[in-house]
């Protein structure tokens, strides 16, 4: 078992390897045959070039923006969301209730096409907000925080009523430092999805210094020529946060599931 | 107090309808008109829907979705699954296996499609190089419509393995361990554990993995578009790419919403059949 395990962990973990030993290697040795792990002049030198270019930074400098604008606005409209109806009644609740159900179905590929042309309507084409606003919809995570907040006994919310706090001190100062553990999934969900997210950004923006990561690394083969060693060099280099990240909240992210 | 709570559920609602509900509002709108790039569009009625039905790309593409759906999705389940059996042993090295199965995962599609593009390179491509070195032939990966097919499969299946894993191996540690310990003090083997014990008491999570990977799988556009060197290779374009060109490439915008409208409706038909199924056996239990 322990054979089998290690075997598939070495095929899996190879093309990452590979990748990092081309970026290692001088570009004149990269396209040689028979191939070879090990060459000498091995060197960051292709990471370099990645960083003197400065663009593959911008674009994961606008990954990062567009990743962090989406979660915070994510998880403070939808915990708001998601309080307001597991806690109170009003009219039109199960309206909005049966929207979100709709919704968390609507598959984003199929809004593509009008919500470019919605986008461009309201002439926010290849601007930061195309790419924020339209990823902050996401039913399924209304859904999810109105289960937990469903969870939590009336009773503790009674009692600070009865002292006097209004519904947002309830919601801000009880409910969501109850919730951290439901909220800090939402987060790393919106934030993964958003940092990888392809094809909405491929159509929302064209002008170069506002694509994302993903989005601008398919410009980089045509523009970098054949120096593959740099662009695997620049592959790796926005690839990799997300894999740190990982390794750091491992643990976190496998309990964040099973709740 | 009555009052209140709408103001809690606006901030999302507005969002929600400017960016979901009008567009899909825009789409059906957009879908009986003959809307192209001029913005100007003319009512057609039911035509466009009725020229899909006839339109041999659509045909061809939802077969290309269908087959890489049919090979993709039981892979990708299965090694999921054997991922997590192997990874939720108590070994020092656990932290290894985790990482490497779900580190593809967290990868964007443009670096995976990087990685693969290089792997397959003929002659310096690590794969081919590996399959002349065991004296077999090189295989051209991307160069017929049949293995650039296989090579998508193979490329998603690297990626994508780690998202069942992760969901088994969460699951896979609600099993209490006395179960395990109980069974093999009546002489139960590890295989006799594993076919009686662990796969019974997965199922709820073979079947949740198995229709979020149809659904996902359904909705290919990424590395499908990105591996055949941005749609070069006609012959595996998905039915979401087809609605990409015909919206982005062609101009049609009344045309590929009339598309997407037919393929969310066979998406919410498969997602309403689930929840079906699922309600009934939660109701059975």
């Amino acid at each position: 078992m322990r054979v089998v395990a290690a075997v598939l962990a070495v095929i899996w973990l190879a093309p990452l390897a590979w990748a990092l030993d081309t970026a290692l290697k001088p570009e004149s040795e990269t396209t040689r045959i028979p191939v070879s792990w090990f060459v000498s002049g091995m060197s960051l030198d292709a990471f370099g070039r990645v960083f003197a270019d400065g663009q593959v930074l911008a674009w994961l400098g606008n990954s990062l923006l567009v990743g962090v604008a989406v979660t915070v606005l994510t998880v403070a409209v939808t915990s708001l969301a998601a309080y307001g109806l597991s806690r109170t009644r009003f009219r039109g609740r199960s309206l909005v209730l049966a929207l979100l159900v709709a919704g968390i179905m609507v598959p984003p590929q199929v809004l593509i096409v009008p919500l470019f042309a919605e986008i461009v309507g309201l002439g926010l084409a290849d601007t930061y907000w195309a790419l924020v606003l339209p990823q902050v919809v996401l039913p399924a995570m209304v859904y999810v925080l109105k289960r937990f907040f469903d969870g939590v006994p009336r009773e503790l919310e009674e009692a600070a009523v009865i002292d006097g706090a209004g519904r947002l001190r309830v919601y801000w100062s009880l409910m969501l430092p109850l919730a951290r553990p439901a909220l800090a999934a939402v987060a790393i969900f919106t934030f993964v999805t958003t940092w990888n997210n392809f094809l909405w950004p491929f159509v929302a923006v064209s002008d170069p210094h506002l694509m994302t990561f993903p989005v601008g690394l398919t410009t980089v083969q045509s523009s970098y020529g054949v120096r593959y060693a740099q662009v695997l060099a620049a592959a790796l280099l926005g690839g990799l946060p997300l894999v740190a990240l990982f390794l750091a909240f491992q643990r976190q992210l496998v309990t964040a599931i099973k709740g | 107090m009555k009052r209140s709570g709408f103001w809690f559920v606006a901030p999302f609602l507005v969002l929600y309808v400017a960016f979901l509900v009008v567009p899909m509002a825009i789409g059906l709108g957009a879908s009986v008109t003959d809307e192209g790039i001029t913005g100007h569009a003319a009512f057609v009625g039911a035509a466009n829907y009725g020229e899909l039905f006839q339109d041999p790309v659509v045909w061809s593409s939802l077969w290309h979705t269908l087959i890489f759906t049919v090979t993709s999705t039981p892979v990708i389940v299965l090694v999921g699954l054997v991922m997590a059996l192997l990874a939720d042993r108590a070994v020092p090295e656990r932290w290894l296996y985790r990482l490497a199965f779900f580190a593809p995962y967290l990868l964007p599609v443009s670096v995976v499609v990087l990685i693969w593009n290089w792997l397959y390179q003929p002659g310096f491509g690590l794969i081919n190089d590996l399959l002349t070195r065991l004296g077999l032939g090189e295989v051209g990966w991307l160069s017929t419509d049949g293995m650039a097919m296989t090579s998508i499969v193979i490329t998603t299946v690297w990626w994508t393995a780690g998202f069942g894993f992760l969901l088994y191996l969460a699951a896979l540690q609600e099993i209490p361990h006395q179960l395990y310990e109980a069974s093999a003090l009546d002489g139960a083997t590890p295989f006799q554990q594993l076919r009686r014990i662990t796969l019974p008491l997965l199922s709820r999570t073979h079947q949740l993995v198995i229709v979020l990977q149809i659904l996902a799988s359904l909705k290919v556009f990424d590395q499908v578009y990105l591996l055949s060197g941005q749609g070069g290779i006609p012959g595996v374009r998905s039915i979401v790419q087809y609605i990409y060109e015909s919206g982005f490439t062609r101009f049609r915008v009344g045309y590929a919403s009339a598309i997407s409208y037919v393929f969310f409706a066979l998406i919410a038909v498969i997602a309403l059949v689930h929840f079906r199924l699922t309600a009934a056996r939660g109701s059975k239990r």
